[in-house]
């Protein structure tokens, strides 16, 4: 195939002025984390803040109507927990939904299917009554139980294990290991590519999450989302501060996703959506 | 153990219970491995689902136990609300706007990727990292940062670069400028993540497809057209109805960047904002409305799937 040197000059050209674009937003939070007041408020734009201190951090985490070391934990504690709890959960039902093949699984397969179709707003009504029945507005169990069954997950782990060789499990069953021990030293350490791709989905979704934690999240676990989100809406919002707040909240999302990229494309690439 | 016991207990009883344990209890291994993820779904979605369905039929503001059967009531309420109706239309607009944009540009990006082969490491991950950040802090860099109505807004300071010295009121000016902010943020978040799924898509292809097909003289876009997406479609699939259920779920940026800003209308809100309001986010608590939404919204988005499925899979032309 003929390919011009143009052509792909021009690709890259294409390539680099779009890559600085995706940047750009990266670079505006660093910007104005930096930044004074005055200097993000000056009507002649600067590229750099005017001098480099640390004045915003430390002032960002003195502002108690922020919080932002408590949401900060309570998102960590949230995310760690729901991550957890939903990679076992999916691992063991989706690790089940390709081996065993009979009427109950496909029956089984079909409503993990469909409720990919549902949106949320279906269920955040009643969900947040059921949660709220069981007494647990503004606790952990709240924030991280309703959101731990995810048919993605679940789906994800599936499509993995119908092509995972089924030979080291038969041979650890014929060594004295029952389906559980066989499943957790066997099957598992050989997943752990597809495990830190669905891991990494799990955590970063839920570390994002806003509308569920609103509702839930109230005082105790409020999480550094729905802080963030309350100091934006707020009376007098303090520029620096807030996007201190931002960078802050975005960096750890930013290096997990950084160490584990690698993992998520090979997830998304081989346990192929459909 | 009950091999042993089995002697004693009536035959048909005895099968049964094999039955139910299956072959060395596969059965039985199978439904310990799958409780956890379907007891929690029964609980956690289907029970809301059916809950929600029931409430719909109800009157019930402020309690979850109604007792007033209203019948469509909640529904003809819903359908004749100005508000309700204005958000659907906004929900529309906005798929109509995000949905296949997004589709061509993650598509684009991909194609383009594929052909560049210095540093498409370093390229792939600068457009996937969006992935890693959330709506709500798109929302304060989209609107503090670039849409900010002030003079010194990034795009504000940029258009008095080009000599436009009125600083526009992108967010608050009444104006239908907050689509630009709006379908922007989305686009940034989300256009690296369905690229990935193209680039699968794509390395799926065989090589020797497109050998052949250039063989036979084809090149550029006719290789485009007829071989890149007809093999794509499979993706293609996916990706609008994930698109799709995305911008029906629209919620955090909508929230964030218009919620304290103006009155509505003429601010846009999508349906779950709207229906977040009335049932619990507001003061009246109606839940037996928010039911009634919530099902309109599921019933738009299943005639959604059903169509686009049908059209993709009908026309073969994707």
């Amino acid at each position: 195939m003929r390919t011009s040197r143009v052509a792909q000059g021009l690709r890259y050209v294409i390539a680099i002025a779009l890559a600085l674009f995706f940047l750009l937003p990266l670079y505006v939070i660093v910007r104005n984390a930096f930044s004074t007041n005055a200097n993000i408020t000056s009507a002649k734009w600067n590229w750099l803040p005017d001098q480099v201190n640390l004045t915003n951090l430390t002032s960002l985490l003195a502002n108690d109507s922020i919080g932002i070391g408590r949401a900060m934990a309570n998102s960590a504690i949230m995310a760690g927990l729901q991550t957890l709890g939903t990679v076992v959960v999916s691992l063991l039902a989706g690790y089940a939904l390709a081996r065993y093949d009979n009427r109950v699984s496909r029956a089984l397969l079909a409503l993990t299917i469909f409720t990919l179709m549902v949106p949320a707003a279906t269920t955040f009504v009643p969900m947040f009554i059921i949660t709220a029945q069981l007494g647990w507005i503004d606790t952990f169990r709240g924030l991280v139980i309703p959101g731990m069954f995810s048919a993605f997950a679940t789906y994800l782990f599936r499509q993995f294990f119908l092509d995972f060789p089924t030979e080291l499990e038969d041979a650890s069953l014929i060594d004295g290991c029952n389906p559980w021990t066989s499943f957790w030293r066997i099957v598992v350490p050989n997943s752990r590519g597809i495990i830190a791709a669905v891991g990494t989905i799990i955590l970063i979704g839920s570390w994002n999450a806003f509308l569920w934690p609103t509702l839930v999240g109230r005082d105790a676990t409020r999480t550094v989302q729905v802080a963030l989100s309350q100091f934006m809406t707020s009376q007098g919002v303090r520029y620096p501060e807030l996007f201190m707040g931002t960078l802050v909240a975005v960096l750890p999302m930013l290096f997990v996703f950084l160490f584990l990229q690698r993992y998520l494309v090979q997830g998304l690439t081989t346990s192929g959506l459909r | 153990m009950s091999d042993a016991a089995a002697p004693a207990q009536p035959p048909d009883r005895r099968g049964l219970w094999r039955r139910i344990r299956g072959t060395q209890g596969r059965n039985l291994w199978f439904a310990a491995f799958v409780a956890p993820f379907f007891l929690g779904l029964v609980v956690f979605v289907y029970v809301p689902i059916l809950w929600s369905a029931v409430l719909s039929f109800f009157e019930a503001r402020n309690t979850v136990t109604p007792t007033k059967f209203v019948g469509f009531g909640n529904y003809a309420y819903l359908l004749q609300d100005r508000l309700f109706l204005n958000s659907l239309v906004v929900f529309i607009a906005f798929a109509v706007f995000i949905v296949p944009l997004t589709y061509v540009c993650s598509l684009g990006l991909a194609l383009l990727l594929d052909k560049i082969t210095i540093g498409r490491a370093f390229f792939r991950s600068v457009f996937f990292i969006p992935t890693a950040v959330s709506y709500v802090i798109a929302a304060i860099i989209w609107r503090f940062g670039f849409f900010n109505g002030a003079r010194f807004g990034l795009l504000n300071s940029f258009l008095r670069s080009l000599g436009l010295e009125q600083p526009i009121n992108w967010l608050g000016g009444g104006n239908n400028l907050y689509w630009v902010a709006l379908v922007s943020a989305r686009l940034w978040l989300q256009v690296g993540f369905y690229m990935i799924l193209f680039i699968a898509g794509l390395n799926k292809i065989p090589v020797e497809t497109y050998e052949a097909a250039a063989l036979d003289g084809a090149s550029g876009w006719r290789l485009l057209r007829w071989i890149t997406l007809p093999q794509l479609k499979a993706t293609s699939v996916a990706v609008i109805m994930l698109l799709l259920i995305n911008a029906f779920q629209a919620f955090d940026e909508f929230y964030n960047m218009l919620g304290s800003i103006g009155q509505y209308p003429p601010y846009g809100r999508p349906p779950l904002v709207h229906l977040y309001l009335i049932a619990l986010g507001g003061g009246q608590q109606d839940l037996g409305v928010g039911g009634a939404g919530t099902m309109i919204l599921t019933s738009i988005i299943v005639v959604f799937g059903v169509a686009q499925n049908w059209i993709l899979n009908r026309g073969g032309k994707a």
